[in-house]
């Protein structure tokens, strides 16, 4: 609640029309005890005085009565009414909606029919029909404004009743013998009480304009009692003469209306947890870069190399170093592994490549990336671009998830191919046929007019990896590719993936927490903890004989290699925190060897001939049982 | 594809008859006697249920519904007695300068909406952002007869680049140029509330889209952030935005009564309110029900659109 009331205080907007409703509302109440003329005496010498005329601070109207007296009387009855309609309409509405949620059933079916089919008049058109049969008036003008505002309410509080009806609370509530009035007023009511002030609060504007219009329309509030709406009635006959008499009412309106949206908007924004925590910004195109430090000199060999990649995310105050500091490498024709548990780095990693990772709030703060000895970290976005998909192409996990889920398939193809090469449609159409068949897809003519919910999830994921071949790509990322799918599926993807990482020559980076699948396609491997490589090396030698205490339990917790698909959580204890990482070895604290001088500053990732390990005292005899 | 058509135009009939069964009774709560009215206040007892009889007003609520209903089925909607004419002709030809009205109004808001909401979502807390952030919420604040005021004292008395009032010229010929600029000001006064709405929406509906997996996708494929933007974005967005539309379509047309005061408009608003205020019921009547009906079969229109757009709820 106490951060709710400072993002209320931050927002400026919401607060000055905080302030000016204050104001008005302030008045209003005055508006008896205030020094002003009759509202009503006329006085036809004296009609149409411009504004700022003596005794007549906004000057007088058609019959010479004080404007600025009508305008605030107008204002206390415009808004007297606005807040009556709003109330009622939120009493009964929310009344008739807790008690559909509540006794449920064919009650609720009954009147949410009732509810819809008012819901299917025009708004306004119901209320025309209301005082039309009541006649002209303000209270009948008020009494239509509520009623076509209650089935807005009745739907929303039904919605969120059902939700609580079944609630464990409620259930206690019913068993220690309640009855169901009894639960209804003091369990359900207290819970959705919020829900009617904010649903009431970005509605009174819409009712204060209501009534206002059909006063307006001369079928509210009848002379010589004014609203703000009928003085903008009456005034309009005169509109072009004196403007004065119709600015004065319609820019109070304005006002009213404006300052109630703006506080209204600033409760939503306060309570909507999502803006809290920034879940509703805009990622940009690239991921945003910051460095924090030179760019490393170019050590590495291959035709991607990573080194000394660093990526947070910035949430408030917060940094989450979520890569600490990448080095790796990967030459044409190799599938490099990267293993590591959920939140090790690894996908960051990898969407760090080309700018992909979310931005706000991923934050590149070091390192460089270089293809084929192109630095790409910080590259235009037209380069980066022009890299994405065409020289490094990615395969993602889910592709029911990431394909667009309203185009059909040949078109998505179709698209990737347009993006980097000068093909008419035609040709690009035959070409995606031509992917689908490459990645075997059966009748892939018929297949590219499939949206992707008509596939299957091992199909999908051939699309995925036809769509990544487009541009026949010199590198691929692969992020959990097979995850998603059944063992049987995972193998096919597999071998097709080997296939076509040595007809083609590619270079994989593949992303995976599975062991078995490392050792089926990757001849190297590197092993990630808390956002760093801890291990590195032929896949055989580091599976045979792990040098890192980390690695070796991971092992471990696959009986079988390649067999089993046990999930890596059999490590007692959990990562630490990203944004509070310890001095020394992250794995430290889960460590069973751990000794005092493993706590004390940076350990260095120590090459050891085609290996390298993060660790001051690496497994000596690597546990052979383990790796059998 | 017909099927769904199909299906959703038979679901359209029980809410058509609610809508009857409503505006019925909203009438039948009407105080008063018709047949004192007729007759004046001092006609004989015998005289009055004479009246009744020949009226039908005898007769249990229910059955005075179901003949009053198989009268409009039949096309006969009643007379007109302010008017001394028929009441569907007379709804008819209102309706008519009310669509062309609304429906100019509502392709303004749907693409100035839409496309104010993607350019707000795609450059988040920046300048043109935070520009029609607050257009916006001007937009939503003001009343539309009174824009529509204070449009005819800008555009029309000080600048004259349109006329003040009316749909066509007085003299001069009643021809596409006559009508534009006559309807031009009336349609964006009567667009500009709606506009907000959209455009409020759609920037939220685009900002939730673009967290999705599938943009990531379009990016690593390397489809320009414009196209990013404008088609994967906007597309997937439009499932949400669709609805709004539909809703807002009904606050367009019978926003347009307001409108239609203001800029004497001859259509069916502001025909309602002058029956209103000189209780012409079956006018009122007609007109309503003719106006909710196409706001129903609107909405009809709306959910084939979305089935267009979204292939999973095809089925």
């Amino acid at each position: 609640m106490t951060a709710a009331f400072l993002l209320f205080s931050r927002n400026r907007m919401a607060l000055a029309g905080g302030v000016i409703l204050f104001i008005v509302l302030l008045l209003a109440l005055a508006v008896p005890l205030l020094p002003l003329a009759d509202p009503d005496v006329t006085n036809t010498a004296n009609r149409f005085r411009p504004p700022f005329s003596d005794g007549a601070l906004l000057g007088t109207d058609h019959l010479g009565r004080d404007l600025l007296s009508r305008l605030l009387w107008g204002t206390r009855l415009s808004l007297a009414v606005g807040f009556a309609a709003a109330t009622i309409a939120a009493t009964i509405g929310a009344a008739i909606g807790v008690v559909a949620g509540f006794y449920g059933g064919r009650l609720d079916n009954i009147i949410m029919r009732g509810v819809d089919m008012l819901m299917a008049f025009p708004y306004i058109l119901l209320a025309l029909a209301i005082v039309a049969a009541l006649g002209p008036g303000l209270l009948n003008a008020l009494i239509a404004v509520a009623a076509v505002n209650v089935p807005f309410f009745a739907r929303n509080i039904r919605g969120i009743t059902v939700g609580l009806a079944h609630k464990e609370f409620v259930d206690a509530a019913r068993l220690s013998g309640l009855s169901r009035p009894q639960i209804i007023l003091t369990e359900i009511l207290p819970n959705v009480l919020p829900v009617i002030v904010i649903a009431m609060s970005t509605t009174i504007g819409w009712m204060i304009l209501e009534t206002a219009g059909l006063s307006f329309l001369g079928l509210g509030s009848q002379p010589p009692q004014a609203d703000l709406g009928s003085m903008l009635g009456e005034a309009r006959a005169a509109l072009i003469s004196h403007p004065h008499t119709s600015v004065v009412p319609g820019v109070m309106i304005l006002i009213i209306v404006m300052s109630i949206n703006l506080l209204g908007d600033g409760i939503r924004d306060a309570l909507d947890p999502r803006l809290k925590s920034g879940a509703l910004s805009r990622p940009m195109a690239a991921t945003r870069v910051k460095r924090e430090g030179p760019v490393p000199e170019p050590t590495l060999d291959g035709i991607l190399t990573l080194e000394g990649l660093k990526t947070e995310f910035h949430v408030g105050t917060r940094r989450l170093r979520a890569v600490g500091g990448v080095s790796l490498a990967v030459r044409p024709g190799e599938c490099l592994g990267i293993i590591g548990e959920s939140g090790s780095g690894k996908s960051v990693t990898a969407l760090s490549v080309t700018g992909l990772v979310a931005s706000p709030p991923g934050v590149i703060t070091g390192g460089a990336v270089r293809y084929r000895g192109e630095d790409l970290i910080g590259a235009p976005y037209e380069r980066l671009r022009a890299v994405r998909g065409g020289e490094i192409a990615y395969i993602f996990q889910d592709p029911l998830a990431t394909l667009h889920p309203l185009y059909r398939v040949g078109d998505q193809l179709v698209e990737a191919i347009q993006a980097h090469q000068n093909l008419g449609r035609k040709e690009a159409s035959a070409k995606a046929v031509e992917l689908l068949r490459d990645v075997r897809i059966p009748n892939p003519e018929r297949r590219i007019a499939n949206y992707p919910h008509e596939m299957s999830g091992g199909m999908r994921q051939r699309v995925g990896i036809a769509m990544a071949l487009a541009n026949d790509p010199e590198v691929i990322i692969a992020d959990e590719p097979t995850t998603a799918l059944d063992v049987t599926v995972q193998a096919q993807i597999l071998s097709l993936l080997d296939d076509l990482r040595r007809s083609r020559d590619l270079a994989i980076v593949f992303i995976t927490h599975d062991f078995g699948v490392v050792a089926q396609l990757c001849d190297r491997v590197a092993v990630m903890y808390a956002g760093k490589v801890v291990e590195e090396g032929p896949t055989r030698s580091v599976l045979e004989a792990p040098r890192h205490p980390y690695t070796a339990r991971l092992i471990a917790c696959v009986p079988e290699l390649g067999g089993g698909r046990r999930r890596l959580e059999a490590i007692p204890g959990l990562p630490p925190p990203v944004d509070r990482l310890p001095d020394g070895c992250a794995f430290a604290d889960r460590c069973a060897k751990v000794r005092p001088v493993c706590r004390e500053g940076d350990i260095p990732l120590a090459p050891q001939g085609d290996r390298a390990v993060r660790c001051l005292f690496p497994e000596e005899h690597p546990s052979r049982e383990a790796a059998e | 594809m017909g099927g769904y058509i199909a299906r959703r135009l038979l679901s359209a009939v029980p809410v058509l008859l609610g809508i009857t069964v409503i505006v019925f009774l909203i009438m039948a709560l009407i105080p008063g006697d018709p047949a004192t009215a007729i007759l004046g206040s001092y006609a004989t007892p015998e005289n009055v249920a004479r009246i009744n009889r020949e009226l039908g007003l005898d007769e249990p609520l229910w059955r005075q519904y179901l003949i009053w209903l198989g009268n409009m089925l039949q096309g006969d909607f009643g007379q007109s007695f302010a008017l001394n004419r028929p009441v569907l002709d007379e709804v008819v030809e209102r309706f008519g300068a009310t669509l062309i009205l609304a429906g100019t109004a509502f392709v303004l808001c749907a693409l100035l909406g839409v496309i104010a909401g993607t350019i707000s979502a795609a450059n988040q807390y920046g300048f043109a952002d935070k520009a029609i952030t607050f257009a916006v919420l001007l937009g939503i604040s003001i009343p539309s007869f009174f824009l529509g005021m204070m449009m005819i004292l800008l555009f029309a008395v000080r600048l004259r680049w349109f006329p003040v009032s009316g749909m066509w010229p007085i003299y001069g010929a009643r021809d596409a140029a006559a009508l534009f600029s006559h309807l031009a000001m009336p349609a964006l006064a009567l667009a500009v509330v709606a506009t907000g709405v959209i455009a409020r929406l759609s920037r939220s509906a685009l900002l939730e889209v673009l967290r999705q997996d599938f943009i990531r996708t379009a990016r690593a494929k390397g489809v320009h952030e414009r196209s990013v933007i404008w088609r994967h974005a906007l597309r997937a967005a439009m499932v949400s935005i669709l609805p709004v539309l539909g809703i807002q379509a009904g606050f367009v047309l019978s926003g347009a009564v307001y409108i239609e005061i203001v800029f004497q408009w001859p259509g069916i608003g502001r025909m309602l309110v002058d029956a209103i205020l000189r209780r012409d019921i079956l006018l009122v009547q007609g007109g309503v029900i003719v106006v909710a009906a196409c706001y129903v079969f609107f909405n009809i229109v709306v959910d084939v659109a979305q089935s267009l757009l979204d292939p999973r709820i095809r089925t």
